[in-house]
């Protein structure tokens, strides 16, 4: 097969460069310029898909963007295969490997083709209708078979191996659409110097320009002036081109997404190339010059493969130099037709009728149809076609009174539709600009703009090759002076400005705003007939007349339960006609049904081009300690605990986690343990009024808080919810160091700006986060004094001159240092604070004096046993943010005599008096080798009536080393009072017996802090 | 993506910054004084208008101040932006700013 349907010369290929490629296993030629399409086209294939849902064979419909049928699977490896591509897209290149979707076993022989003939059975709406019983049968049954039998392309499951990036650009004019608008809108736009980005989503720049023949321009062939265009364009340096660039999303201020595909389009990609680039474009005005789609006519069997559109015949004929087919039929509702029919017959094609849907058939281009011996046929409609995998005749029948006749079959391989022009307003609408309905257009055009926008040529119902380049030129200049006279996006207004203008001389056939709207007639029987509206998801007029006669008036319902136009195509082909279709069916003009709301993106885009760089390492920015290389080399394992890094435990070789955690804990128990504690949130409150500040902020005392000492502070949200905890030093009078739990800094240090800055602008404070300024290192343990007093200088560390919580200031190793008496263990304990620069150095020189004590390192899982042996709760772990300090036992952290504090006010709440409240307690299970699950539920009668009454859940869980059992903590509604009881834990297969007991598993009267 | 006049910095991303509530919300000065009725109205109640709306944000990747702003709820575009502690501007009673 070597391009039969090639027309010997013309076009806008390259025929010295011819390419090779496969489709569905088959090798075929092409030339370069070629998109798959046309060149499967100049092969003569026009089989290249099965329907969504009936499984019926499909063709090319379009030449461009809207096109709903042609959807193909590239594949360069398995890694790098990409679904649902529109062949009308795709840009032929050597080796290019596409195949065929949604059919098995193969596109001429598909099994799931029975689904046509069960169509009776699938009408509008049938998944809400067929698959409610038995209950639960969606899921298992009907759900995994329709998905296996309906769908489209398949994605690939191996990692994409290509490179996405992502670009901020700013300019002062971007123009979306190079076709005759877009242009003379970018010339205008540049000549003043303003800065003009041009974008267009076809590998061409040129739009309709491309498929004209005969057009002239400045009396210069379309194609010479569109070539010098681009020539002043390129050499301006204030403009920048972008084709294979789609602007696929409008979003607020002028912001304007697009997608770039950078290599898609080539054999060998140079591996530096990113695959795709986004460009996030802030333009200070836009024009759009979107162009117009032409709509389908919706007859019976319009489905055939061979039914196409009108324009996409004569672009496939004029810049591709690919016929359509050998004998053509055209059914058209305007002139549009027409101009096809003229060009595909100078090009050798049998143009064998024109069936026009209007009764009387006047103007130049019709004429000379008629004058070219066209068999022209006014009040003519297309009632049917035949054909299996090819249409091979088009019916045709007199259409009198509103009456239709017999029909007469007319053998054609080809028959093109045009039912008239539909506006592109997708990013106009998008941008969240009014649409009005034009009733001489018969469209809807852009109305009151939303943001700093206007329209250009066809997308605005500017017809006319010399219209539309004088329509997009003003509104280039319009948009260069506006963009000189405001600011920036987002501020003041523009005067409206004037145009200047400039008028254009061009010549060329030009389509009029002639066009039909909804379903044409036809004789037959309507329940054996399908006449598509929306092509990719199978939607006929049948099911949109169903869904009217169910009742659904809103064109917003018609479309979720007839699912029309909500394919990957957005409905670019069948939106207006499901309007015109509704709006016959229900006795309603069509501007009363309303229009749906056009969404980003304009095309379907990739997910690697939102993802950008961001993934693998760069998805999130990691966050290590200073003493994060020392532990990786000394085999820790690292949880992620916010964007932190953690040392989670240290297995020695062959320990498991349990094993490496029970020698840990056993370790600081009995001897001394190390750990990294840096990465704590840590806040420096400094200022006159620091203590004043911290006691509003808190819920605890601070007036009288000694410099000097340490205490531990509970923060609650103005809902009286415990927010955070952390302890806190009193540096001096007026100097906190302020530590906060790892993931909660930043959510503090808001809060406490929000207060201070908003409430309490009075007060004298500055709040500075120094989380990343210090290295802290826990030392805990009986043996923790005789470690550190070697490396202390100028700090008595004995009990005596240094108690239990209190902070001092000295030097360790010759390095300066906050030095805590504090534990988070229940052991002796000191947290060394250090510069994070000496966090590594420091640790080392701990570790080796300690090496005699037998220091041993430990991680996040030994801390978390050992604090819950004692009871200490962890905000977010025993907190939900529906706990009160009383209900996780902090009743005591409370200042009662404190006139008001953050939170204090919502505490007298009556609700928080309840003696059901969920309240912290421990539990014990029956058998002390069991232990529980984090986030069971605890029950007091797993026999009781279903729903069982849930009493609260466990909240910690572990094996403890130091008790030889296992411990848990737990909110239990009325807890402290349940304390002796036993109650339930019931988990699959089994039921937990628990005995309720106090929160305090270890040393409860916390004799072991002094060592 | 909308474009935010900070008061301190001038036009930035919305990324920059981040949401605070509605503005001009005072927290009371002696809360223990008030009703709980008063005190949820306080936490809770809100004006959530359809328009202009005087709210708070906070250019958190930027100079880190509070500031408030009138922002138009149907259009979803800023009127005006103000510093924290001045009146709400009479600025605004047409549409946003495009």
């Amino acid at each position: 097969m070597t391009n039969r349907f090639r027309t010997p010369s013309g076009g806008r290929i390259d025929r010295r460069a011819r390419v090779s490629f496969r489709f569905d296993g088959q090798t075929y030629d092409g030339f370069r310029g070629d998109t798959l399409a046309s060149a499967l086209i100049a092969n003569g294939v026009h089989l290249v898909g099965r329907s969504f849902k009936y499984h019926r064979p499909r063709g090319f419909i379009s030449a461009g963007s809207d096109e709903p049928n042609a959807l193909v699977d590239v594949a360069r490896d398995r890694a790098r295969t990409a679904p649902n591509l529109r062949a009308t897209q795709v840009e032929l290149y050597e080796g290019l490997n596409a195949t065929s979707q949604n059919r098995w076993p193969s596109l001429g022989f598909d099994a799931g083709a029975m689904n046509d003939l069960f169509s009776p059975f699938l009408p509008a709406g049938f998944y809400y209708k067929t698959f409610m019983w038995p209950a639960g049968a969606w899921k298992r049954f009907y759900e995994p078979k329709i998905r296996a039998m309906a769908g489209l392309g398949v994605a690939p499951t191996l990692p994409d191996p290509d490179r996405y990036t992502q670009n901020h650009a700013f300019c002062d004019v971007l123009v979306v659409g190079a076709g005759p608008a877009g242009l003379a809108a970018a010339l205008a736009a540049s000549e003043s110097g303003a800065k003009v980005v041009l974008c267009d989503e076809q590998a061409e720049l040129g739009g309709s320009l491309l498929a004209e023949t005969t057009a002239t321009i400045e009396g210069q062939p379309a194609a010479e002036w569109l070539s010098q265009t681009l020539a002043t364009l390129t050499a301006r340096d204030n403009v920048t081109l972008l084709p294979r660039t789609t602007a696929f999303g409008y979003f607020p201020h002028n912001l304007i997404a697009l997608a770039e595909r950078v290599t898609e389009h080539l054999a060998s990609p140079d591996p530096n190339q990113p695959r795709e680039r986004l460009w996030k474009v802030r333009a200070r005005e836009v024009v759009i010059a979107a162009g117009a789609l032409e709509r389908p006519l919706v007859f019976p069997d319009n489905d055939r493969p061979g039914v196409m559109l009108a324009d996409a015949g004569r672009t496939y004929l004029n810049r591709y130099g690919a016929r359509v087919g050998e004998r053509v039929v055209i059914f058209t509702a305007g002139d549009c037709g027409y101009r096809t029919a003229l060009d595909l017959k100078a090009g050798g094609v049998a143009v064998v009728a024109v069936a026009d849907l209007r009764a009387e058939v006047t103007g130049d281009l019709p004429a000379r149809a008629l004058a070219a011996g066209i068999d022209v046929r006014p009040a003519t409609v297309v009632t049917g076609t035949s054909g299996r995998l090819r249409i091979s005749a088009a019916h045709l029948a007199k259409v009198k009174d509103g009456a239709v006749g017999p029909s007469e079959k007319i053998a054609c391989d080809a028959l093109l539709m045009s039912g008239g022009l539909t506006p592109s307003v997708h990013l106009f609408s998008q941008s969240r600009g009014k649409l009005v309905w034009d009733e001489a257009a018969g469209a809807y055009l852009p109305g009151t703009s939303a943001e700093r926008e206007r329209s250009a040529g066809a997308c605005r119902g500017v017809y006319g090759l010399a219209a539309v380049l004088e329509d997009g030129y003003a509104k280039g200049e319009a948009a260069a002076s506006d963009a000189r006279t405001h600011a920036a996006p987002g501020r003041a207004a523009a005067p409206a400005s004037v145009a200047k203008g400039r008028a254009f001389n061009a010549a060329g056939d030009h389509a009029s705003a002639d066009g039909f709207i909804g379903a044409t007639p036809h004789a037959r029987n309507p329940a054996f007939v399908k006449a598509f509206v929306d092509w990719q998801n199978d939607v006929t007029v049948k099911d949109i007349k169903l869904a009217t006669r169910e009742g659904f008036r809103s064109i917003e319902h018609v479309k979720r339960y007839t699912t029309t136009g909500m394919a990957t195509d957005q409905g670019k082909t069948s939106n207006m006609n499901a309007l015109g279709i509704v709006s016959e069916a229900i006795g309603e003009a069509v501007p009363k049904i309303g229009l749906t709301t056009f969404r980003p993106p304009f095309t379907p885009t990739t997910f690697g081009i939102f993802a950008g760089e961001a993934r693998g390492d760069l998805f999130d920015p990691v966050r290590k300690t200073a003493i994060h290389d020392w532990a990786a080399e000394h085999g820790a394992t690292f949880e992620d605990v916010s964007l932190w890094k953690r040392a989670h435990y240290f297995p020695k070789a062959g320990e498991d986690m349990h094993a490496a955690v029970a020698r840990e804990c056993r370790a600081v128990r009995s001897s001394v343990g190390m750990f990294d504690a840096s990465t704590l949130g840590k806040i420096e409150i400094v200022g006159p009024d620091a203590a004043e500040f911290m006691n509003r902020m808190y819920t605890n005392a601070w007036l009288k808080l000694a410099p000097g000492r340490l205490r531990y502070g509970v923060m609650l949200r103005e809902d009286g919810f415990v927010m955070d905890d952390g302890v806190v030093g009193r540096m001096a009078e007026d100097r906190f160091h302020v530590t906060t739990t790892t993931g909660g800094a930043p959510r503090v240090l808001a809060h406490m700006e929000d207060y201070l800055q908003t409430e309490w602008p009075d007060l004298d404070v500055w709040l500075t986060s120094t989380t990343e300024q210090w290295a802290v290192i826990a030392v805990q343990g009986p043996k923790a004094r005789a470690v550190l007093e070697p490396l202390v200088e100028g700090i008595d560390l004995s009990r005596e001159a240094f108690p239990h919580m209190s902070v001092r200031e000295g030097r360790i190793c010759g390095v300066p240092t906050r030095l805590f008496s504090v534990s988070f263990t229940g052991e002796l304990g000191f947290e060394v604070n250090v510069p994070a620069t000496y966090g590594r150095a420091v640790w080392e020189a701990i570790f080796a004096a300690g090496e005699p004590f037998g220091i041993t390192p430990y991680g996040t899982e030994t801390m978390h046993v050992l604090r819950a042996e004692k009871g200490y709760i962890i905000v977010g772990q025993e907190t939900d943010g529906t706990a009160t300090p009383d209900d996780v036992g902090l009743g005591w952290a409370v200042g009662k005599a404190k006139k008001d504090f953050v939170g204090k006010r919502s505490l007298e709440r009556a609700a928080f008096f309840r003696p059901d409240r969920k309240q912290l307690v421990g539990l014990l299970t029956k058998d002390p080798r069991t232990v529980l699950e984090e986030g069971a539920q605890v029950v007091a009668d797993p026999k009781a009536l279903v729903p069982v009454p849930m009493l609260g859940h466990v909240t910690s869980s572990y094996m403890s080393a130091t008790l030889e059992r296992s411990i848990a903590l737990a909110v239990v509604k009325g807890g402290r009072a349940r304390i002796g009881q036993t109650l339930v834990v019931p988990m699959p297969g089994r039921m937990i017996e628990v005995d309720v007991v106090e929160p305090v598993f270890y040393d409860p009267k916390g004799e072991r802090l002094d060592g | 993506m909308l474009i935010i006049d900070c008061p301190w910095c001038g036009a930035r991303p919305e990324v920059e910054f981040a949401y605070g509530g509605e503005a001009h919300i005072a927290r009371p000065s002696d809360p223990s004084a008030l009703s709980d009725q008063e005190w949820a109205d306080f936490l809770y109640n809100r004006t959530n208008p359809k328009g202009l709306h005087a709210e708070r944000w906070r250019h958190l990747h930027g100079c880190g101040r509070y500031f408030n702003a009138v922002r138009d709820t149907v259009s979803d575009f800023f009127v005006v932006t103000y510093k924290a502690g001045e009146p709400r501007p009479d600025a605004g009673t047409e549409g946003g700013d495009r």
